[in-house]
């Protein structure tokens, strides 16, 4: 573990030894968020604010020939008005975020548009007013003249050779050859291993299929919204909700132009994010708005706006091709995936090519993504990104291979388990992996035993994600009563403060509520990569480790140095230094509170900051179980009963990781059943509300089971694995799949809303 | 436009603001009262962030103009602890991990005052359609349904 600095004597790898780490404290942002304290994104405000509102586009794909603000600017009350034309042009330059790399010159256009609006959405241009009114009034008074091009939406249209062209300079790359033309066709990406059309021709069995997917958004309860200032001497403030305030930063300084120590952001609690929130949007507009009003301004999205202009995940077609022997070994798999990216070239086709078969081990496979320009919102990450989109063709696929050949769900996925020791179907060699222990463990649930009645189906399916480890710093100091602050700057999604205390807890060998967890601005702590990936806990976590072990081991200096005895003398046991020198017997243990109280004399304050780039981040495998009861006179589907289990490493805080599991399960069961964009003829949105794209309600889930499974990450100090994005790769199919037993017919387009469900009932009545 | 006058109880205080006509009571309490306990989620009744209780009955304040609020009485988040002293409700939301990001707590913590209120012992089916004005994107509901029939359990111990 080299990753480990001045490992404690006391070895806490055995659960045994493990005090705090998988207890359940109440979380310690808990009182604040129940009492209606946390501040999220609108609920900052500055003396002297404006009220920053987006002009956007009416239409799906548009050039636009001018913008006339000249109205606008004359309304009284009106202080700022900016276009693209007030930004810089940026080149072409990828940079890591974290879930994905973004282009930043697709960033800053998407932020607002220059010469092209791309979607029904996109910025146009922006006004900072004194109130809400005139704002709106001023919005309505800058005339933009638009020539109206065709646009195109759907992925295989998109591809088609006479499809209107988004990005006059996109080449599709990744083919043999660069091909002469421009398309909406970014990339070609393509994974494969040993002889395709060999391991089909010694097939006893093969199954085929074609499904499609619609664009789903994260669906965030809480809108985007940020407070920015423009200083008059260029120094620039940040209030936003996102995932990652040095993200922000980062970006903000690139779209606008500005050095990094210009900017100082700090986060606002997060209403969540599952990914929609490692972008900007509207912050390099407050900034711009600021510095041409000289006052602060304020922008809310309204939930419109949200579901227009951010997010989503990707619409697809997917097309799968098993082959197996009839003992149900699968030994070849053709997997094609075509996805939507949106404005710009960047869907999760890489990563939904990587995932579709990391469950299985297959001698032959050939996987080629395509990421498809189309004129709808830039897709932005969603929990996961790309990999419930190929797992839902692929276990849908490998469900009529069991049905075919009269084999359990689960026990064919046993069969073509991957193990420690084989090679992923992307590259790399698992370790320590705790896939089939998973399936053991949903096989061993009581649910896959209680019987179904008429009209119900039971589904099975599982997923993969890689999760991430990356850059982190963490601080801990050491208060002079013997309590300590821990400073990560990680924003808090889902209860990561509380796994920060625990972790620090346990280091110290002291409770947990003497530990009190901060997440900081950009200028209070050193770098850390945004909350995605599944990578806080993970990676955040052993930076929070390596600095309460650092603290203890200037705790053990200390008391040394007291005691006059060698360091290596002194152990840290529960939370006080004891005096091993065989010639001090006497000396009684001194405790933290004891060492804090006279650090002064000693050395001064006691505390240490580490900065990691976290490696070896152990995968995340779930086997998910559904059952569903059709009604067979709406084609309504109703989710009876679920259940998920998942290897989580070791659950730092397991409350809080069956969280993250049943909360992927829902988002799962709601893409699978309502969820999907709908575009009218002009290509304009038609549900961009909560009434009309319908997430899952409270009344339409059971209450879902959460299997922890816990085979340890020896790479993390207590074993943890990222939890927060598998738990939504499987229930796709899961719930297609109990769709299909229920009814008898493979459905194999997304969403399973009930008009679907009726035309194939009414098809089977005849 | 000029503004009204408008009278009301918020947490049992007597309080006195301006506001336009249009304005909504959502908006009234964070902008005029300083209670950002209440969110905007959708501003279109559809997710229920901004629920609070306005004479004895459950309603969605982005849909309520502040001018109805003249006279009546308004129980937001702010009002559900006594003091330091958290609400069943509160507690059993923290014991049981029944929030991830938190924002829409508070509009379940007053959909579910509102259900414990009329139904002091709801079936978990009944809390479920109550509560399926609330959207929460993270929890998938289990942990909040346990949590309210947890503290609905307790408030009758309470009240025995």
């Amino acid at each position: 573990m080299s990753d480990v600095l001045d490992r404690p004597d006391i070895g806490h790898n055995s659960d045994d030894d493990l005090k705090v780490v998988g207890t359940r404290p109440i979380r310690p942002d808990g009182a604040d968020k129940v009492t209606g304290r946390a501040a999220f994104g609108a609920d900052f405000n500055m003396a002297g604010q404006l009220v920053g509102k987006v002009l956007r586009s009416p239409h799906a794909h548009a050039r636009i020939v001018s913008i006339d603000t000249k109205k606008a600017r004359a309304l009284p009350g009106v202080k700022a008005i900016i276009t693209g034309a007030d930004f810089p042009n940026l080149a072409d330059e990828f940079h890591e975020g974290g879930e994905a790399a973004s282009n930043l010159r697709d960033l800053a256009m998407n932020v607002i548009a220059r010469d092209k609006a791309l979607y029904d959405g996109h910025a146009v241009a922006a006004v900072a007013a004194t109130s809400s009114a005139v704002a709106d009034e001023a919005l309505a008074l800058i005339t933009v003249t638009y020539e109206v091009l065709p646009h195109v939406q759907e992925v295989e249209a998109a591809m088609a050779p006479d499809a209107p062209l988004l990005h006059a300079r996109m080449f599709t790359e990744g083919l043999e050859a660069r091909p002469d033309k421009p398309s909406n066709i970014a990339k070609r990406n393509r994974l494969a291993r040993g002889d395709l059309d060999a391991g089909f021709a010694a097939a006893d069995v093969i199954v085929e299929g074609r499904y499609t997917t619609q664009a789903v958004h994260q669906g965030y309860i809480e809108p985007h919204a940020c407070v920015a200032s423009w200083a008059a001497d260029g120094q620039c403030y940040v209030w936003s909700s996102s995932q990652g305030q040095f993200m922000v930063r980062t970006y903000c300084a690139k779209v606008l132009g500005l050095e990094i120590s210009n900017i100082r952001v700090t986060p606002a609690e997060i209403g969540g994010g599952f990914g929609g929130k490692t972008t900007v949007y509207l912050e390099p507009l407050a900034l711009a708005l600021s510095r041409q009003s000289g006052h602060p301004v304020k922008m809310v999205m309204t939930r419109d706006e949200v579901f227009r202009a951010t997010g989503p995940t990707s619409g697809s077609v997917m097309i799968v091709r098993l082959g197996a022997k009839s003992d149900g070994t699968i030994i070849a798999a053709d997997v094609e995936l075509k996805y939507q990216a949106g404005a710009f070239p960047g869907s999760p086709v890489g990563a939904g090519s990587m995932t579709a078969l990391a469950c299985y081990d297959i001698p032959n496979f050939r996987i080629t993504g395509w990421d498809v320009v189309t004129n709808t919102p830039k897709v932005a990450a969603y929990r996961a990104p790309g990999a419930p989109i190929s797992a839902f063709a692929v276990e849908s696929a490998v469900d009529d291979l069991a049905l075919k050949l009269g084999l359990d769900p689960i026990a064919i996925r046993e069969k073509n388990a991957v193990r420690d020791g084989m090679k992923a179907s992307y590259g790399p060699t698992y370790q320590n992996i705790g896939y089939v222990e998973t399936l053991a463990a949903a096989k061993a649930s009581a649910h896959y035993q209680i019987p179904l009645g008429p009209n119900q189906g039971r589904g099975v399916a599982v997923g993969f994600w890689f999760n991430i480890g990356g850059e982190s710093t963490a601080a801990v100091h050491i208060n002079e009563d013997g309590t300590a602050v821990v400073v990560t700057g990680n924003p808090d999604i889902g209860g990561s403060r509380a796994s920060m205390a625990i972790m620090a807890a346990e280091a110290l060998g002291v409770a947990v509520e003497k530990v009190r967890p901060i997440v900081a601005d950009t200028a209070s702590i050193g770098f850390s990569m945004l909350t995605g990936g599944s990578r806080t806990t993970f990676a955040t976590g052993m930076a929070v480790v390596q600095a309460a072990e650092k603290v203890v081991a200037e705790l053990k200096r200390r008391a040394a140095l007291t005691w006059d005895v060698s360091a290596d003398l002194v152990a840290w046991q529960e939370g006080a230094a004891h005096c091993l020198d065989p010639a001090k017997a006497d000396k009684p243990p001194m405790s933290l509170e004891a060492l804090a109280g006279q650090s002064a004399r000693t050395g001064g304050p006691i505390s240490a900051q580490v900065s990691l780039n976290a490696q070896g981040a152990g995968p995340g495998f779930a086997a998910h179980i559904c059952d569903v009861e059709i009604d067979p006179e709406t084609g309504g589907v109703t989710v009876l009963r679920y259940t998920a289990a998942q290897d989580v490493g070791k659950a730092i805080h397991p409350a809080y990781v069956e969280g993250q599991v049943q909360g992927g399960v829902a988002q799962g069961v709601g893409w699978a059943l309502n969820e999907e964009y709908i575009f009218d003829r002009e290509g304009k949105m038609e549900n961009a509300g909560f009434l009309d794209y319908r997430v899952p309600v409270a009344s339409d889930l059971p209450m879902i089971d959460a299997i922890l499974v816990e085979v340890p990450n020896p790479r993390h100090p207590y074993g943890a694995k990222g939890v927060g994005e598998v738990p939504i790769v499987p229930p796709l199919a899961a719930v297609a799949n109990a769709v299909r037993a229920a009814t008898g017919v493979r459905m194999c387009d997304l969403p399973l809303s009930p008009p679907k469900i009726r035309a194939v009932l009414d098809a089977k009545e005849g | 436009m000029s503004k009204q006058h408008v009278s009301t109880i918020v947490n049992g205080d007597p309080v006195e603001f301006l506001a336009e006509p249009g304005t909504t009571l959502l908006d009234a309490l964070r902008d005029e009262l300083d209670l950002t306990g209440s969110k905007e989620g959708c501003g279109s009744g559809d997710c229920g962030a901004c629920s609070v209780i306005l004479d004895g009955r459950l309603v969605c304040s982005c849909l309520v103009l502040a001018p109805e609020a003249e006279g009546r009485r308004v129980e937001t988040i702010e009002g559900l602890a006594h003091g330091s002293h958290l609400h069943p409700l509160q507690q059993k939301f923290l014991e049981h991990a029944a929030l991830q990001c938190g924002f829409c707590t508070p509009g379940l913590l007053m959909a579910s005052k509102a259900l414990l209120d009329a139904n002091p012992d709801p079936t978990e089916s009944e809390a479920r359609y109550w509560l399926a004005g609330n959207l929460c994107r993270c929890t998938g509901y289990d942990k909040i349904i346990r949590a309210v029939m947890d503290a609905a359990a307790e408030l009758r111990q309470e009240r025995v």
